[in-house]
């Protein structure tokens, strides 16, 4: 995290589409950028300060037209060779571009790291020190956290058995190189071939799965909340129309939480159905009750679906009092039933926008729709940054155990030494350790000392 | 009652091997010095396995060495069986292990002390020492004499309040029998040092005339042998060797440990210092790797002039009754005498976080530790931490900046760090796994990365330090010619190729893409190469090394140039982390106590974590303005 390797990131806001820049910096910054860029000229042969007009391929499928900007060392924010790439393909082709350059070497930025290299190269002033301090420590829980509540049980467990596998096997060879008469390995490198294998087969079934966004979510988290039976699922299945919750009149049906992706006007949401909320005895449905409850704290967006046929409960005041601080639009659905709850007074009573809406005809889904996007593009509600970083992290992290169990295999068909073996693999267990928040430390020595029988 | 007796630079503490590297270096760098030893017949003393080097040992042998320091060059005088291990394994875990002949090494080194000018030995215990406004003045002995001295090294091995077990006896004396240390722990106390209590062992030595080899495996030594010393000529080290055995526990002497494991003192819980579990006693081996049906024993000469068997493996605390039990149950041991019984011993050590990288107290000006009072074990490392302590403690008085070894030049520098920075539990032993850049440290080149610290402190001749400038100059130029080189698909090069069972060429090919086939080398490739210049087998095996592992060595050039970029970065001693509010609490904790000399050491430190890190960096910025 403290290298002076280099680092990428979005440098514009990730709320608009069009126009938008990534910002790369570091020693190795133009000739990663020149891997991945086709132009008239090679950046590496450019001057400073100078704009380049080309296109950013992906091996060979065309991703975006971009202009480059040049900034050579020390003539930039950072101090570091650094360059800005403006592109216009929106926010996923700038998404796709960061995973490209990671790909190819760059690592994705933490929050605030240009501005502590800009500073730690001398550029800003030292007042700004204390802040500056406050923020990478501040930034690095919130990582930290974020990290670990994204890593679900299982996700963790494959992690850690992994890590395991791979310590083992290090410590085998280790053991072996460390008391020849004692450890043998002949016929060694084609048992741990097949080993590896396996290993690189969970690995890339995580990548995969990082890619197919069970894991990365994309778009604003947006929450539908609401007592019982106030039309949460029916409002989830008309956004996305396709029927996915199960939609009844018992009241209490969606016991726990479903999501949904969806794209409004090239806006990204990822909605998220919650179980009613109301005073339950009921074991399962209070486990659904609390999850949603939890839920309030991640949401960009909370959708408050009320029931407009019924005048205000006690359950409604619960839930809106929870979420007063957030983002919210008030739904007054079952629009085409007679209205017990007037637009006007909980607007003034709540200052958040209410829009009446119904399921059945439809009404209000266009104004809703518009007020989403509205919402967006004033830079209103935004998709949380961090969490996207912390995924992209993590999913960088894997790409590097990949390759670097891959290099294991390479070492193994050109017949190298096993000591070649080890370092590669600790390698793969150092960044498999990364997504997990692990330090190294004294791993492999105690691995070596527990496992093997070893000395005099 | 107390008279003062002399005057000298430098005191050195104990004659083992890190008090003689320490005390021969001092007194080498020009200071008068005085190395004191609890017996003059106890210098450079093996007290447990009859070899130097090993896995990773034998690479800080060779670093010792090229720095100018005397183990290797004793070995190779005083070997009698020698082998490079991991041969078919990479360069960088070959590693070089010499029985030796222990009375011989310990003659030889005593010798080379007492004839070294400058040089002190002297028998007598050191009890107390002098330490005045946290400045080390000088030492006093049992016999109530005052030492003045500017510096002090401690290298009291496994000397402090020793005690020796077996069964239910107890004798409080140091290995082998000696007299035990018994009061500069308490000197120590009193200047608020941090005191451990660790534990090792070692195993019986048995009379040679009663194993019936027979049933045991032969082990030889290498022909040719490769000597330690990067000084000594190869044609004299290729000596008749002696042999080693190899041989094996069974069912029946793990029954017999099973079944006496209650008089056993460290089951008993008689023992009270922590022992190391790389090197268990066999009664450990049992316990811990149940599934096992055998171990390993490995029986070794001590001498030439001694009919005594080490046998290694097998070291225990275990009565004397249940030890001739079990060592009879092994084959070729059926009707074993022994010499010396097995034993564990016990011994006062420090935590080594109190110590600077120079070796140097952080808080005590001019006193040095080094060796198994570090909390190390094995000769090598602690010969190689002497050798730094008594180095440093002359550039002391030089007024000369300490010499620093780090983690990518040198084992010893990641010895010292490991020692300096992480709280070790037990004593610790080198491996090579324990460095992160040992592609790059391997024992062949130990030499091009250190003679040059060596000749600059003032221990390595110009003469051995002018012969590595041009061995470099030699391998440079070398493989500059080698990259020119194409080959084509020449008759006689298609031969050469299938007699080593490669691929032939279809085109033309670089010389440097057929020595990295991993059937083929630099040298094989000698015939098709006719304007290759005769080079001596150490540098050919440099440019063999150097080519064939080229993509490797160079991204571990690119690590190290990361890790110096952090070393360099050094955090001033008067810093108050409590200032810095940024930092998490267990880390402001952590570094207060372990005041990290920069930032590297600092991000080695547990409980300190990268963020950690970016904050202490931000907050030194602020110090320079």
């Amino acid at each position: 995290m403290y290298h002076s390797d280099t680092i990428c990131a979005i440098a514009t806001s990730m709320n608009s589409s069009g126009i938008g820049i990534i910002r790369v910096s570091g020693e190795e910054s133009i000739p990663i950028v020149d891997s991945i860029f086709r132009g008239k000229n090679k950046l590496i042969d450019c001057d400073s300060h100078t704009i380049q007009y080309g296109h950013i391929y992906d091996n060979n499928e065309l991703i975006d037209e971009v202009l480059i900007m040049i900034m050579k060392a020390p003539r930039s924010y950072t101090t570091e060779d650094t360059i800005e790439i403006d592109c216009h393909g929106g926010i996923l082709i700038l998404k796709k571009i960061l995973s490209i350059l990671v790909k190819n070497g760059a690592r994705i930025a933490e929050p605030g790291e240009f501005t502590k290299r800009a500073f730690l190269n001398g550029r800003i002033d030292l007042s700004e020190a204390e802040s500056i301090m406050d923020l990478i420590s501040s930034n690095s829980e919130l990582a930290m956290k974020n990290s670990i509540k994204q890593l679900s049980g299982s996700l963790n467990k494959i992690i850690v058995d992994l890590r395991n596998k791979i310590l083992y096997e290090t410590a085998y060879i280790e053991s072996a190189l460390d008391d020849p008469e004692h450890y043998d390995l002949n016929g060694y490198p084609e048992e741990l071939s097949k080993k590896v294998d396996e290993m690189l087969d969970s690995i890339n079934d995580l990548i995969s799965s990082f890619k197919s966004g069970h894991i990365l979510k994309e778009g604003i988290n947006t929450l539908i909340l609401g007592k019982p039976n106030a039309g949460k699922s029916s409002l989830l299945n008309t956004l996305s129309r396709r029927e996915r919750a199960i939609v009844t009149d018992i009241p209490g049906t969606t016991r726990d939480t479903l999501e949904e992706q969806i794209t409004i006007n090239g806006v990204a949401l990822n909605i998220i159905d919650t179980a009613g909320i109301r005073e339950t005895d009921d074991i399962v449905e209070k486990i659904g009750v609390d999850k949603a409850l939890d839920s309030i704290d991640d949401a960009d967006l909370i959708l408050f679906v009320l029931d407009s046929s019924r005048p205000l409960d006690e359950n409604d005041i619960f839930i809106i009092n929870k979420i007063i601080h957030k983002k919210v639009i008030i739904l007054l659905n079952k629009s085409d039933l007679v209205s017990q709850i007037s637009e006007e007074e909980i607007y003034k009573k709540y200052d958040k926008p209410v829009i009446p809406f119904s399921s059945v005809s439809l009404d209000g889904l266009k104004t809703l729709e518009s007020k989403i996007t509205d919402m967006f593009f004033t830079g209103q509600v935004k998709s949380d940054d961090t969490l996207y970083i912390t995924n992209s992290r993590q999913a960088g992290c894997l790409i590097n155990a990949k390759n670097s169990l891959s290099n294991v295999l390479t070492s193994i068909e050109n017949m190298m030494p096993e000591d070649f073996f080890s370092i590669d693999l600790m390698d793969a267990y150092n960044y498999l350790g990364e997504i997990t928040g692990e330090t190294i430390d004294d791993d492999l020595a105690n691995k070596i000392f527990s496992e093997f029988c070893m000395g005099k | 009652m107390s008279y003062v007796e002399e005057s000298y630079d430098v005191v050195v503490i104990g004659a083992g091997h890190a008090g003689c590297e320490a005390a021969l270096a001092s007194a080498r760098m020009g200071l008068n010095t005085i190395c004191f030893t609890i017996s003059m017949d106890s210098v450079a003393l093996m007290p447990c396995n009859p070899n130097i080097g090993g896995s990773s040992k034998g690479h800080l042998v060779r670093e010792l060495d090229a720095l100018g320091g005397e183990m290797g060059i004793n070995i190779d005088h005083t070997f009698i069986q020698s082998k490079m291990l991991n041969s078919s394994k990479g360069p960088a875990v070959h590693s070089l292990r010499a029985q030796a002949d222990k009375a011989a090494y310990s003659t030889r080194m005593k010798k080379i002390m007492q004839q070294t000018s400058n040089l002190t030995l002297r028998q007598a215990e050191v009890t107390e020492l002098i330490i005045k406004d946290k400045k080390i003045k000088g030492v006093k002995t049992l016999s109530g004499a005052t030492y003045h001295c500017k510096a002090v090294v401690i290298c009291t091995g496994t000397y402090l309040k020793a005690r020796c077990l077996y069964g239910d006896v107890i004798e409080h004396c140091g290995p082998n029998g000696l007299k035990a240390a018994n009061h500069l722990t308490d000197s120590l106390i009193t200047n608020n040092v941090e005191i451990n209590r660790f534990k090792t062992g070692t195993p019986a030595r048995i009379d040679g005339n009663s194993i019936d080899y027979s049933k045991m495996e032969i082990q030889l030594g290498d022909n040719p042998v490769i000597p330690f010393s990067f000084s000594t000529k190869r044609e004299d080290v290729q000596i008749e060797q002696v042999p080693c055995y190899l041989t094996y526990t069974n069912e029946k002497t793990h029954e017999i440990i099973r079944a006496n494991l209650d008089r056993s003192p460290m089951y008993s819980g008689v023992i009270e210092g922590t022992g190391p579990r790389y090197c268990p006693s066999i009664e450990d081996k049992v316990v811990r790797f149940a599934d096992k049906n055998r171990h390993q024993l490995f029986v070794e000469p001590e001498g030439l002039n001694t009919n005594e068997m080490y046998i290694g493996g097998m070291s225990s605390s275990m009565p004397e009754d249940v030890q001739y039990a079990m060592y009879r149950t092994v084959p070729g041991l059926e009707n074993c005498k022994f010499v010396r019984n097995a034993y564990a011993i016990e011994y006062d050590c420090i935590n080594a976080t109190q110590l600077k990288a120079s070796l140097e107290f952080k808080d005590i000006d001019g006193l040095f530790a080094a060796g198994q009072f570090n909390g190390s074990s094995g000769y090598e490392e602690a010969a190689a931490q002497g050798l730094v302590a008594g180095i440093n403690a002359a550039l002391k008085l030089l007024n000369k900046e300490p010499m620093i070894l780090d983690r990518s030049n040198s084992y010893i520098g990641v010895l010292i760090d490991d020692l300096v920075t992480k709280e070790t539990k037990e004593p610790y032993r080198m491996m090579t796994s324990r460095s992160e850049y040992r592609l790059l440290l391997r024992q062949d080149n130990a030499d091009l990365r250190l003679s040059k610290i060596g000749y600059e402190v003032g221990l390595l001749s110009k003469e051995r330090f002018d012969h590595v400038v041009e061995k470099e100059r030699l391998i440079n130029d070398e493989v500059a010619r080698v990259k020119e080189i194409n080959i084509g698909a020449r008759k006689e090069v298609q031969e050469l190729l299938e007699s080593y069972g490669s691929i032939p060429l279809s085109n033309g090919i670089k010389l440097v893409d057929l020595i990295r086939r991993p059937e083929l080398d630099y040298d094989k490739l000698a015939p098709i190469d006719p304007e290759r210049p005769e080079l001596s087998d150490e540098v050919r095996e440099e440019v063999n090394i150097y080519i064939k592992y080229e993509g490797y060595l160079s991204r571990q050039e690119k690590q190290v140039k990361q890790f110096k970029k952090l070393e360099s970065k050094n955090i001033p001693q008067n810093i108050n982390y409590e200032d810095v509010s940024s930092l998490r609490i267990e880390a402001r904790q952590k570094l207060t106590k372990l005041r990290p000399a920069n930032i590297g050491q600092a991000s080695r430190i547990s409980g300190v974590s990268p963020a950690d890190i970016s904050v202490l960096l931000v907050y030194l910025e602020t110090f320079k303005g």
